[in-house]
C-alpha cells in the first residue's frame, strides 16, 4: 500500500501463543521499535499453520508472510514445530518452483525471551519484502485496494 | 460470394480488427486450439476445432453479476457488469454455431438474460465449413451440415482461397467494411462439399440413432436398468460440461473482497456431487441419478419442451476428453434398445 | 497377455473366487476404454479389453468397490498397485474384499500423441509387433509404440509390482528412469522464467476437477474445494491467483502420499504437465527428508507425518535450487 507516495508492505506475522507471541509482546514492553506494518496473527503453536493460510494471506494484501514460533524442541506441544518445519519448506519450495519470489516467505524461531530478536527480525523482514516491492505473482485483483 | 487468396488472411484479420475485437482459434502453448483475440502474428489453428467451445464468448465461465458496497446504513449496489462491445468472432465450426441457437432458446427466453443477450446482439459470428472430420464427429445426426454452417457469414477454405458468404444483415455489414474481400463464382465452394460428404459418409458414429429419445418414452428411458452400469465408472469431474458447447447451468455465488461483495456467476456441473444441493438434501444422491439427468436432459427433456430440437450438437469434444471415454454416443447406443 | 487377462477374469468368477471383476471395456474406437465391473464370464467374453490404452489406474474404484459386499476382482499394474498400496496404508480399501491381480506392463499409449503425430479420423488401432497401425478416415498410418507411450511411461519409475494375490507376467524390479529431468529443468529457471512458464500452463486450467477425480491420493469424502466453510471453495477460477491456490493446495495436499502414477496428467483436457508439481515435491521430499516412495510398503510413515531433529531449516530453500533472482 502507498504511504505518502512511498511503498509500504503488508507484512502478516503467525505467532504461535506460548512463545513469539511472548516474545513479541516482550519487545513492546521492552520499548523496542518495529515498523506498523507487521500485522501479527496469533495461533496456538506454529503448527496450525495451514499452507491455505499463507495463500490466503498473500490473496487479502499481504506483500510478505513470516511465520514466528518456538525454538524447535521447545514447542509447548513437544514435536509441533517440528512438522511445521518440514510442511514450511516444502511449501517454500514449492512458491519459489512457481516463481514466487522466496524473500516473501520465511520462518524465524522466536523464544518467549527474545524481544530483541522479534523486533530485528521485523525491522529486518519489511525492509527485506519493501526492496521487492508490492505483490504481483500473487496477487487477487479482486482484493486489491489501490 | 466472396473470395480472397490465402496468403492475404493476415489482411483480413488486421482489417476487421481495426474495427471489431476480433477472436479466432489459435494454438496454445500444447498445441490445442482455443479462441484468442487477434493481434499482429496471430496464426490461425489447423486444429479441426478448439478445446473449450464457442460458447465462452456469449456465456463466459466467469462473469460478473453486481457488486454491493456496505457504508453504516447504506447499502451501494455497483454495476458491475463487463462492457460489452462489437466483436467478431471467427472461424466457428457448424456445431458450435448450432450451439448458440439452442443457448438462445434458454438464455434469450423471457425473461431474457441480458448479459448474454447484450453479448448475442454485440457478437459477429463468422462460420468455417470442415473439410477434414475427425472419428468423433456426428455433427449430421442432428441435423447439422458441416459444409454449409450457418452464422452472420460462412466461410470455406482450400489449398488457395478463402470463400467468404454474408447470410445475415451482421454479415452484410461486416462485408461492407471488406472491401480487400475480391468477387468470386460457387464451383470452387461445391466442389470441397462433394469432397467433404464423401468422408461423411465413413463417419463411424453417423448411424447413431435417435428414435425413441423424445417424450413419450420419458418414463421407460427413465427407468432403464443400463443407466447403472452406465455410470459406473463415471468419476463426476465435469470435464463433460465445460467443453460441451450446449451445457449452460451455472451458479450464482458471492466473493468477499474485504471492502466490497462481488455477486458473480460461475459454470457448474450437474455431475458435481452438491449441484441442486438443497437444505433438505441431495435430490440426486448418487452419480447415477446425476449422470442419467445429463443425459436425459440433452436427449429427452430438452427436444420435448423445445420442438425435438437435441441439446446436443454432435461436436465429439466429450469423446475426446472424458478422463474414463464415457460419452453421448455410448449412451445413444446402449439405450437404443429400450427407446423402441 | 489380453488373453490370458480375459481367461483369468472368466476363471475367476467361473470359480467364485470373487463375484465381479474390475476392468477395461471395449469402446467405439480402441483407444476409449472405459473402466467397468464385469459380473458375469459372458459380460467379460463380450466386452473385456487389456490393451496398450488401459491406462486408466483402476485403484480408487476400489475405494468404493471393495464397501459393496462381496469380493472384486481388480487387474493392476505395476504403478497401479503403488497406489492399491497407499490407499490401503491410510484405510481406505478393505484389503478382504479385493483379489488384486498384479498384471506386468511395458507401457501404455497415449492417442493424444498418436493424433499429435499426424493420425487424424482414428477409428481403430491395432498392436503390431512393437508397432501400432492406425486406421484412418484419411489412410492407415504406423508409429512406433515407443514413440506413442504416455509420458509417465517413458520415465517409468518402477516394474515392480508391490502388492498382488496373483501376477500374470513376471514380477519387476525398480530402476531410475530419469522422471525428475523435466523439474531440474525448471529449477535451472530463473524465478521470472519459471513464473512466466506456470503462468501460461495454469492459465489453460477450465476447473474442471478431472485431475482431482482421478487422483487416488485425492479421495476426501468432502474436498476442500467443494466445502464452502473452508474458505477456499471455488467452481471456477475467477482470476490467476485462484488458478495458482487450487493447484499448490491440490499439489500439497497429496504431498508425500502421491504415488507418481501420472493419471493427472493424462487426463487433463488442456495437456498442463500437472505432474512437474507433484515430481517436484517427490524431489524436495527425497532430496530433504530421505527417499521415499509413496505406496513402496505398508510401515514406513510418510514424511510429512514424521519428522528429525536435525531436519533442515525452510531458510534452505534460499540456498537450493539453480538461478537466483
Amino acid at each position: 500500500m502507498q504511504v505518502n507516495g512511498e511503498f509500504q508492505p503488508t507484512i502478516v506475522a503467525f505467532c504461535c501463543n506460548w512463545c513469539s507471541y511472548a516474545g513479541a509482546d516482550l519487545s513492546g514492553t521492552n520499548r523496542l521499535q518495529y515498523p506498523a506494518n507487521v500485522k501479527i496473527i496469533r495461533i496456538p503453536c506454529s503448527c496450525r499453520l495451514n499452507p491455505l493460510f499463507i495463500l490466503r494471506a498473500f490473496q487479502r494484501g499481504a506483500d510478505g508472510v513470516i511465520l514466528c514460533g518456538c525454538h524447535p524442541g521447545d514447542c509447548h506441544y513437544t514435536t509441533g514445530n517440528y512438522y511445521a518445519r518440514r510442511r514450511m519448506t516444502l511449501l517454500f519450495s514449492m512458491l519459489d518452483y512457481l516463481g514466487i519470489e522466496k524473500e516473501r516467505t520465511r520462518v524465524e524461531w522466536v523464544s518467549a525471551a527474545e524481544g530483541g530478536k522479534f523486533a530485528a527480525t521485523m525491522n529486518e523482514f519489511v525492509q527485506t519484502v519493501t526492496k521487492l516491492g508490492p505483490n504481483r505473482r500473487l496477487e487477487d485483483l479482486r482484493c486489491s485496494k489501490d | 460470394m466472396k473470395q480472397l487468396p490465402l496468403s492475404r488472411l493476415n489482411d483480413l484479420f488486421a482489417a476487421i480488427s481495426a474495427a471489431r475485437k476480433l477472436y479466432i482459434p489459435a494454438d496454445d502453448a500444447a498445441g490445442q486450439a482455443r479462441f484468442t483475440v487477434w493481434q499482429e502474428g496471430t496464426a490461425l489453428s489447423k486444429n479441426l476445432n478448439t478445446v473449450r467451445s464457442a460458447k465462452d464468448l456469449f456465456f463466459p465461465q466467469v462473469e460478473n453479476l453486481v457488486g454491493f458496497k456496505v457504508t453504516g446504513k447504506q447499502i451501494e449496489l455497483i454495476e458491475s457488469r463487463d462492457p460489452s462491445e462489437p466483436f467478431v468472432l471467427f472461424g466457428v465450426r457448424a456445431c458450435d454455431c448450432r450451439s448458440f441457437d439452442i443457448l438462445d432458446k434458454v438464455f434469450l427466453a423471457e425473461p431474457a438474460d441480458t448479459y448474454y443477450k447484450s453479448r448475442r446482439e454485440n457478437g459477429a459470428v463468422v462460420t468455417m465449413a470442415c473439410t477434414r472430420p475427425a472419428e468423433t464427429c456426428f455433427c449430421t445426426v442432428f441435423g447439422i451440415d458441416p459444409t454449409d454452417p450457418a452464422g452472420d457469414v460462412t466461410c470455406w477454405q482450400d489449398e488457395k482461397n478463402l470463400y467468404w458468404r454474408a447470410n445475415t444483415a451482421k454479415g452484410e455489414a461486416l462485408t461492407e467494411m471488406l472491401p480487400l474481400l475480391g468477387d468470386a463464382g460457387e464451383e470452387a465452394v461445391k466442389t470441397q462439399q462433394a469432397e467433404t460428404r464423401k468422408i461423411l459418409g465413413r463417419l463411424p458414429l453417423k448411424d447413431l440413432d435417435l428414435r425413441g429419445f423424445d417424450g413419450e418414452h420419458m418414463m421407460e428411458l427413465f427407468k432403464s436398468p443400463k443407466w447403472a452400469s452406465l455410470s459406473e465408472s463415471c468419476l463426476g469431474c465435469g470435464t463433460c460440461t465445460f467443453v460441451c458447447p450446449t451445457c449452460q447451468c451455472y451458479d450464482i455465488e458471492e466473493f468477499n473482497t474485504g471492502s466490497e461483495v462481488k455477486r458473480f456467476r460461475c459454470w457448474d456441473s450437474c455431475m458435481y456431487s452438491d449441484f441442486t444441493k438443497m437444505s433438505a438434501g441431495q435430490p440426486r444422491p448418487t452419480q447415477l441419478e446425476r449422470f442419467r439427468q445429463r443425459f436425459m436432459h440433452k436427449l429427452v427433456y430438452f427436444p420435448a419442451n423445445n420442438d425435438g430440437v437435441y441439446g446436443c450438437v454432435g461436436c465429439g469434444r466429450c469423446l475426446q476428453k472424458c478422463p474414463i471415454h464415457m460419452n453421448i454416443a455410448k449412451v445413444i447406443k446402449t439405450l437404443g434398445e429400450d427407446a423402441k | 497377455m489380453q488373453q490370458g487377462l480375459k481367461e483369468k477374469a472368466i476363471q475367476l468368477l467361473k470359480d467364485g473366487t470373487v463375484d465381479r471383476v474390475l476392468g477395461w471395456k471395449t469402446g467405439e474406437f480402441f483407444y476409449d476404454l472405459t473402466p467397468a465391473v464385469f459380473r458375469t464370464p459372458e459380460e467379460v467374453e463380450k466386452d473385456f479389453v487389456f490393451s496398450v490404452f488401459s491406462g486408466a489406474n483402476l485403484s480408487k474404484y476400489l475405494i468404493a468397490e471393495s464397501r459393496k459386499g462381496g469380493k472384486v476382482a481388480a487387474f493392476l499394474k505395476p504403478c497401479d498397485t503403488y497406489s492399491f498400496q497407499q490407499l490401503l496404508k491410510e484405510h481406505r480399501i478393505l484389503r478382504e474384499n479385493v483379489y488384486v491381480v498384479g498384471v506386468q506392463c511395458d507401457g501404455t499409449c497415449d492417442i493424444e500423441k498418436i493424433k499429435a503425430a499426424g493420425c487424424e479420423g482414428v477409428t481403430a488401432v491395432r498392436e503390431e509387433g512393437e508397432s501400432l497401425v492406425a486406421e484412418t478416415l484419411y489412410g492407415e498410418k504406423t508409429i512406433a509404440k515407443k514413440d506413442a507411450l504416455l509420458e509417465r511411461c517413458t520415465v517409468c519409475k518402477s516394474h515392480k509390482l508391490v502388492v498382488f494375490d496373483e501376477l500374470i507376467g513376471e514380477q519387476g524390479e525398480e530402476q531410475d528412469a530419469g522422471r525428475f529431468a523435466e523439474v531440474e529443468k525448471l529449477e535451472k529457471m530463473t524465478p521470472e522464467e519459471r513464473y512466466g512458464f506456470w503462468r501460461g500452463e495454469l492459465s489453460r486450467c477450465i476447473r474442471c476437477n478431472a485431475c482431482r477425480n482421478v487422483c487416488p491420493a485425492c479421495s476426501c469424502e468432502k474436498c476442500i474445494f467443494d466445502n464452502p466453510d473452508s474458505g477456499a471453495r471455488n467452481k471456477a477460477a475467477a482470476d490467476s491467483f485462484e488458478e495458482n491456490m487450487f493447484h499448490i493446495i491440490r499439489a500439497f495436499h497429496v504431498a508425500a502420499r502421491c504415488t507418481d502414477c501420472g493419471e493427472c496428467s493424462r487426463v487433463c483436457p488442456q495437456h498442463i504437465p500437472l505432474h512437474l508439481l507433484n515430481r517436484k515435491f517427490i524431489k524436495d521430499i527425497d532430496e530433504l527428508y530421505g527417499e521415499y516412495q509413496a505406496g513402496a510398503d505398508m510401515d514406513t510413515k510418510p514424511p510429512l507425518m514424521d519428522f528429525d531433529k536435525g531436519d533442515c531449516e525452510p531458510s534452505v530453500v534460499y540456498k537450493r535450487g539453480g538461478e537466483k533472482a
